[in-house]
């Protein structure tokens, strides 16, 4: 057995294993911690294929940004999951359709690569193996593809945009910190030396 | 790889895009860093966008960019100068009454330009991803503009209601572009047409042709996806709604015109029968259920929907009359919007601003000058002659007759004539009507812009008429 292969099975032993521990344990943050793991060897797979840009922004925006916001909605929110889960139950069909519809789904995938062979092999682009992804994203990026890098720029910064206007409130009375004032407090502004007589206190 | 980008002078043909978006990321810091400058910083958009109007339209550098994706030809050019136009009067519309509708934040017209650079960059698309990215960029900000009443539950409703219904639209059709480009292998516009041409009639570009249309379909609202029209215009500020009204309709309609015209020349047979469907279903759809509406802005939702299925008439056709005819369909469309609008927000009480129809009752004696105008732009959106109207729709039925599309020409009739209903019972309204109420003095702003679009609505035959059409012709010559 190729080293390549005895990682291969590490790694989706380990997904599959977080991935029923996602949805069985009790805890949202330890599901939530399961996910993350989860995550962590899905992008070892795609480490394993040869997909190294993949691998990366796998893990650093579902596990750097989007499990993040995930965590902070568990804990900030006080959402009562064993709420959630009491109805379930009655989702249980239409979900078993969803589910056995998947995997006639995967089985076709899966079956015509057994089936005939020769469809997984002829691709339309064969994959250049002479440069790694990153470098070939990197050569189109900012050439071929620039004036849509800089759109999908600008759409961004009308997602920012949009996320203030629609949020921030400016309301009066806020307590706001002002280091220049802080900065310019003295002794003689700050302290007041009060002459107390004993026994009687302030 | 090889890139535009080797010297500024290259990049010429998309000069209007580009001082748009260094403009719209300059106002963007003047606003945050200047204090109360909304006022001030409105004016500076209009200024901008005037601007690049008169760029766009002196400017005659021409070209694909890009690698293929962005392309500027004298329909781009027409197309654009119509957004950048409807987009400033937009604008100046707001003025008066930002305030009333709590679109009083910088912001507003940093959203408002950089959504006319989306739409110029939908205008301007020759590819797949181009498109998808122009949409997005207007139809963001748009979504943006709609919920900007914060205080309003009706605005942020109409908000929520448009993103929702906007995101289902964008996932169709990116559905149809990604099996266009699974079954062609190309996402450039003419590129897919050479494919189309070479190979037999598949399916599957069947299929995404579909999806596509139906995801356009949703931007230029032609019935059966009109639904959002009438709740996003009832509930968002009426400047945005006059906003809405006009600019984005006229790139979508590019859009949709460049998409068939370049891309599906081949299948002509097929993208016809769908746009001949949505354009007697969005004609005769807004021509009854407009009748049954009592608020003034819900009525002018239906309206646009009739509209757009008129000009979809002249793009059924698929001829240079056709394209011809659609063109000038959208410049009047546009001209009378913006007049209609103009009107409804100079009209304010002290019970507000005019909602229903029957706010307009005796506007006549009350407010002889705006009822006029009103009146003007009713009879026009009929389509009686000598207006504008009229020869916007002569245009169009013209290329279907020409087309031999005489069945879609006769229910184009019919639904004019129902429409028309609607549109005189606000004329007898004004008219008729006994007055109810007192309107505070209009502003100067809004007075001038209906004084000039209602000159020229009267005036067209003698006045911008044969300039308009000379143009139109050159603009729909350039896709031929």
């Amino acid at each position: 057995m190729t080293l390549p292969v005895f990682f291969f099975y590490i790694f989706s032993g380990i997904a599959i294993a977080s991935a029923v521990m996602v949805i069985s344990s009790r805890n949202p943050v330890h599901s939530v911690l399961f996910l993350i793991l989860a995550f962590i060897n899905a992008a070892g797979i795609f480490m394993l294929a040869g997909a190294e840009f993949l691998a990366m922004i796998l893990i650093i925006v579902y596990v750097g940004a989007v499990m993040v916001l995930f965590l902070f909605v568990v804990m900030m929110l006080d959402v009562d999951f064993a709420d959630f889960k009491r109805g379930a139950l009655q989702y249980m069909p239409v979900g078993v359709i969803v589910g056995v519809i998947l995997l006639i789904e995967l089985l076709m995938v899966a079956g015509s690569t057994f089936v005939s062979p020769e469809l997984a092999a002829g691709s339309a682009m064969p994959i250049n193996n002479a440069v790694s992804n990153t470098q070939a994203l990197g050569e189109v990026l900012y050439t071929r593809y620039v004036f849509l890098f800089q759109g999908a720029g600008l759409i961004l910064l009308v997602a920012m945009i949009g996320a203030i206007v629609l949020t921030l409130h400016h309301r009066k009375g806020v307590k706001r910190q002002d280091i220049g004032e802080q900065v310019a407090r003295n002794p003689k502004t700050a302290i007041k030396v009060v002459k107390v007589k004993s026994g009687e206190g302030l | 790889m090889d890139s535009d980008l080797i010297s500024f002078a290259s990049l010429a043909p998309a000069y209007p895009e580009l001082f748009l978006a260094i403009g719209a990321v300059v106002l963007l810091m003047a606003g945050v860093f200047i204090k109360n400058a909304s006022a001030r910083l409105v004016g500076v958009a209009i200024g901008m966008l005037l601007a690049v109007t008169v760029l766009v339209i002196i400017q005659p550098a021409t070209g694909v960019l890009f690698n293929g994706g962005f392309i500027q030809d004298d329909f781009a050019r027409y197309m654009k100068a119509l957004v950048l136009a409807g987009s400033a009067f937009a604008l100046v519309l707001s003025v008066s009454n930002a305030v009333d509708n709590g679109i009083a934040k910088f912001e507003y017209a940093v959203l408002v330009v950089l959504a006319t650079l989306g739409m110029m960059v939908m205008v301007s698309a020759n590819d797949l991803m181009v498109l998808y990215i122009g949409i997005e960029l207007q139809a963001l900000s748009l979504y943006i503009l709609a919920a900007m009443k914060r205080e309003s539950a009706r605005a942020t409703e109409a908000g929520l209601k448009y993103f929702v219904l906007g995101a289902l639209s964008s996932g169709m059709l990116l559905y149809g572009a990604s099996l266009i480009y699974g079954f062609t292998g190309q996402t450039q516009l003419d590129k897919i047409a050479e494919v189309i041409l070479l190979s037999d009639r598949s399916v599957g570009v069947i299929f995404g042709l579909a999806f596509l249309l139906a995801g356009l379909a949703f931007k230029v609202s032609a019935v059966p996806f009109h639904m959002w029209t009438p709740d996003v215009y009832e509930g968002a500020p009426t400047p945005v709604t006059a906003f809405f009204a006009t600019a984005p309709k006229v790139a979508a309609m590019a859009l949709l015109i460049r998409l068939v015209m370049d891309s599906f020349e081949p299948l002509a047979k097929d993208w016809q029968q769908i746009i001949i469907f949505l354009s007697i279903a969005s004609m005769v759809l807004a021509a009854f259920a407009g009748i049954g509406q009592k608020n003034l802005i819900r009525m002018i939702a239906y309206s646009a929907i009739g509209h757009m299925g008129f000009a979809l008439v002249g793009l059924s056709a698929g001829n240079l009359v056709g394209i011809e005819g659609v063109a000038i369909y959208m410049a009047i469309y546009l001209t009378m919007n913006i007049g209609l609008f103009a009107c409804i927000l100079s009209l304010k009480s002290n019970n507000g601003y005019v909602r229903n129809i029957s706010d307009l009752a005796g506007l006549a004696q009350t407010r002889p000058y705006v009822a006029a105008i009103i009146a003007i732009m009713m009879f026009s959106l009929i389509g009686l002659p000598p207006l504008a109207g009229f020869f916007a729709k002569w245009h169009v039925f013209l290329a279907a007759i020409e087309a031999q599309l005489f069945v879609l020409a006769v229910i184009g009739v019919l639904a004019s004539a129902i429409s028309a209903f609607y549109y005189l019972r606000v004329v007898k309204t004004m008219y008729f009507d006994a007055p109810e109420q007192e309107f505070v003095p209009i502003p100067g702003e809004l007075a001038f812009v209906m004084g000039i679009t209602g000159f020229l609505v009267i005036s067209y035959y003698l006045t911008v008429g044969r300039t308009l059409v000379d143009f139109a012709n050159v603009a729909a010559g350039s896709l031929f």
